[in-house]
């Protein structure tokens, strides 16, 4: 089976006065056909420059420096402006974290939803039209031919992300790449939202990269999970694997954060401490300075080792309690 | 929509009340005019005369109320010099103030626009800073200086260009206007872009901003995330921002222009209102400064009023309605 998106040591830095900001710091991850791999961190962890990377989106100062992005085999990093545009939208697409900002302010649903059709296809703006019109209706927008000539303003929250979903998916893309696309949104509407996009990619076949920091939301949703700390993947594996026993500190962290009913009662665990600087990380680990179980031997680099079957891990103490 | 009409039409006569009374006291404040207009050796009696007909001899109240009732109809009195009423007078003037203020308004578009563009894309590049500091230079240096060197050089040196005066109007499908000739536009050329320096300066700077900042919204990457042509994200989806402030100062521009001519016009004498506002200040011809700056007043109102409901044309955010109740 070949997967739809490979993504091979990646790396995306941004040249800053300051420093060199390793935002994507040999990033490895696969996404099979019609899967969905959680994509999960803190704030500041280096999801969304992943993200945008694989869109060909990284704006200077930043660039990708090295690995690869391979989509339905072909290696996409190196390519032309205009080879990139072809893909964007068309067969990746992204959703983005706020909605409120996604929207052109000054411009109709209508005349953003054609061009995205005409970007990709010749096809007369009436026929584009109905498309748009279509693809309302897809995401449950009520009466879709008067919303087609509102403005953005006219529209709640979470109605104008079910525009840029709907848009996202016009042209039945193959990847589509979810930038925490339910965070500024009410929890009611985030189930809605998320309920949505499953069961429209399920039918489209289409694949995802579900970005969060919210691991109860990728619980339901991803197949595979990849967690990310300070720009490197600390942890991943298939979603029952990592939730029911995380090997790395940080992934314990994060679950121990996140309500649950089986420790219902028992108070909720924060991680200590703030994401450090990327300007300024520690030798060897990054998490140490926040990690419970840290000490000197973290302080050499280590690569990730399979601890259990499918399931890998960048630790040097990790929780291998949770496989015995 | 309506009541909001009607609400800027009230504030509009109410600035216009207001500013008619400071016009009329601070121009009654300078000089007599009858010493100037009046031959020295007149006798006393001849210059009483000459006072009660022009109406100079009734309190500053009652002159200000004959001068209020006689502008309701439209009347803001008779120019000293020229002994016609004052309206006509600088409404003859206007056309080709106006002239000048559109074409200088054409170039600061023409130029302002896309070299702002250019340098808010490529801030870094030797082009995006020569502009800038192009801009900073038209921005300090002075008017009339600039006008001085426009002419030593294309008029006076090279002898492309004539240096002052305005060609001989023509009327064209209903409009008179000197711009129907070649001649007209030969002479326009240096004034206008005397006239426009400043404004292309400004202008480049408010593109610039505008598009720096565009281009890191969220709503520029997802145009871009669709795949559209870098064309058609920055043609359409930051241009129709940038548009909403651009179009909003140059409106408000076009008004001091048109008002502020004056060191233009002089330079190049041009015959627009400028020229006439210094020529009648000089000779104190109180009428015809009393009915310019009422008229300047009028059109800068009138010009804001086109710029807001402009404004609520290109940005759908902006209603027009009734914000006080
Ligand atoms: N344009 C930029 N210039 C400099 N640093 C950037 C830029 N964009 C992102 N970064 C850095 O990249 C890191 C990762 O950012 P991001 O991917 O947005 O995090 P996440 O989406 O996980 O919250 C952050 O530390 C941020 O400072
Ligand atoms: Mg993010």
């Amino acid at each position: 089976m070949t997967e739809t998106l490979v993504v091979e040591n990646l790396a995306t830095h941004f040249f800053t006065k300051a420093g060199v900001v390793k935002a994507v710091d040999g990033v490895s991850f696969r996404v099979g056909r019609g899967k969905v791999l959680g994509l999960v961190g803190e704030s500041g962890s280096g999801k969304s420059v992943t993200g945008f990377s694989v869109m060909g989106l990284v704006d200077p100062p930043g660039r990708i420096v090295s690995g690869a992005i391979r989509f339905k085999g072909e290696n996409l990093v190196g390519k032309s402006e205009e080879a990139w545009r072809s893909l964007r939208g068309a067969r990746i697409a992204m959703i983005f974290q706020d909605p409120m900002m996604t929207l052109n302010p000054v411009l109709r649903i209508d005349t953003q939803m054609i061009e995205a059709v005409q970007a990709h296809e010749r096809v007369s703006a009436e026929e584009a039209r109905k498309r748009a019109r279509d693809a309302l209706g897809q995401v449950g927008i009520p009466s879709p031919e008067e919303r087609l000539k509102a403005y953005p303003h006219q529209f709640s929250g979470g109605m104008r992300q079910r525009v840029a979903i709907a848009i996202a998916l016009l042209h039945k893309p193959d990847l589509i790449v979810a930038d925490e696309p339910t965070t500024a949104l009410d929890v009611t509407i985030q189930g809605q939202i998320l309920a949505e996009v499953q069961s429209l990619a399920r039918d489209t076949g289409t694949s995802l990269i579900w970005i969060t920091h919210d691991l109860s939301v990728v619980a339901g949703l991803a197949d595979d999970i990849c967690v990310m700390y300070a720009g490197k993947v600390v942890e991943q594996g298939s979603v029952d694997d990592v939730l029911d026993h995380p090997l790395h500190p940080y992934t314990n962290g994060l679950l121990g954060s996140v309500p649950s009913r089986n420790r219902r009662g028992e108070p909720l665990r924060q991680i200590p401490g703030m994401t450090p600087s990327l300007l300024s990380l520690p030798q060897g680990c990054a998490f140490q300075t926040r990690c419970p179980r840290a000490d000197a031997a973290c302080r050499h680099n280590i690569g990730m080792t399979e601890l259990r079957e499918g399931q890998f891990v960048r630790c040097v103490h990790p929780h291998q309690e949770a496989l015995a | 929509m309506t009541v909001y009409l009607i609400r800027r039409l009230m504030q509009a006569g109410l600035v216009l009340a207001v500013m008619s009374v400071l016009v009329f006291l601070g121009v009654f404040a300078v000089g007599d005019p009858i010493e100037i207009l009046i031959s020295p050796e007149a006798t006393q009696f001849e210059k009483e005369e000459a006072r009660r007909a022009l109406g100079l001899d009734l309190p500053l109240w009652q002159q200000y109320l004959v001068f209020l009732e006689n502008a309701v109809q439209g009347d803001l009195g008779r120019s000293f010099v020229f002994n016609m009423p004052a309206i006509q007078v600088i409404l003859m003037r206007f056309p080709a103030t106006l002239e000048l203020a559109l074409v200088a308004m054409l170039w600061t578009v023409l130029f302002g626009v896309p070299l702002g563009l250019w340098a808010g894309l490529k801030p870094n590049s030797v082009s995006g800073k020569t502009i800038m500091a192009g801009s900073i230079l038209g921005f300090s240096l002075p008017s009339f200086w600039v006008g001085l060197m426009l002419i030593m050089t294309f008029a006076v040196m090279l002898g492309w260009l004539p240096s002052t005066g305005r060609a001989e109007p023509v009327t064209m499908f209903g409009i008179t206007s000197s711009l129907w000739t070649a001649k007209g536009w030969a002479h326009v050329m240096l004034p206008s872009v005397n006239l426009a320096l400043g404004q292309i300066a400004l202008v480049i700077r408010l593109t610039r901003a505008g598009v720096r900042e565009a281009m890191l919204m969220d709503y520029v990457k997802f145009a871009r995330a669709k795949g559209l042509t870098q064309r058609r994200v920055i043609g359409v989806h930051v241009m129709k921002n940038i548009m909403i402030p651009i179009v909003t100062v140059l409106g408000l521009e076009l008004g001091s222009l048109i008002a502020f001519a004056v060191v233009t016009e002089s330079i190049f004498a041009w015959p627009g209102m400028g020229k006439l506002i210094i020529d009648s200040i000089n000779l104190l011809d109180r009428p015809i400064v009393v009915a310019y700056l009422m008229m300047t007043v009028f059109l800068v109102i009138l010009i804001n009023f086109a710029v807001d409901v402009l404004y609520s044309v290109l940005d759908p955010r902006v209603r027009l309605k009734d914000s006080g109740s």
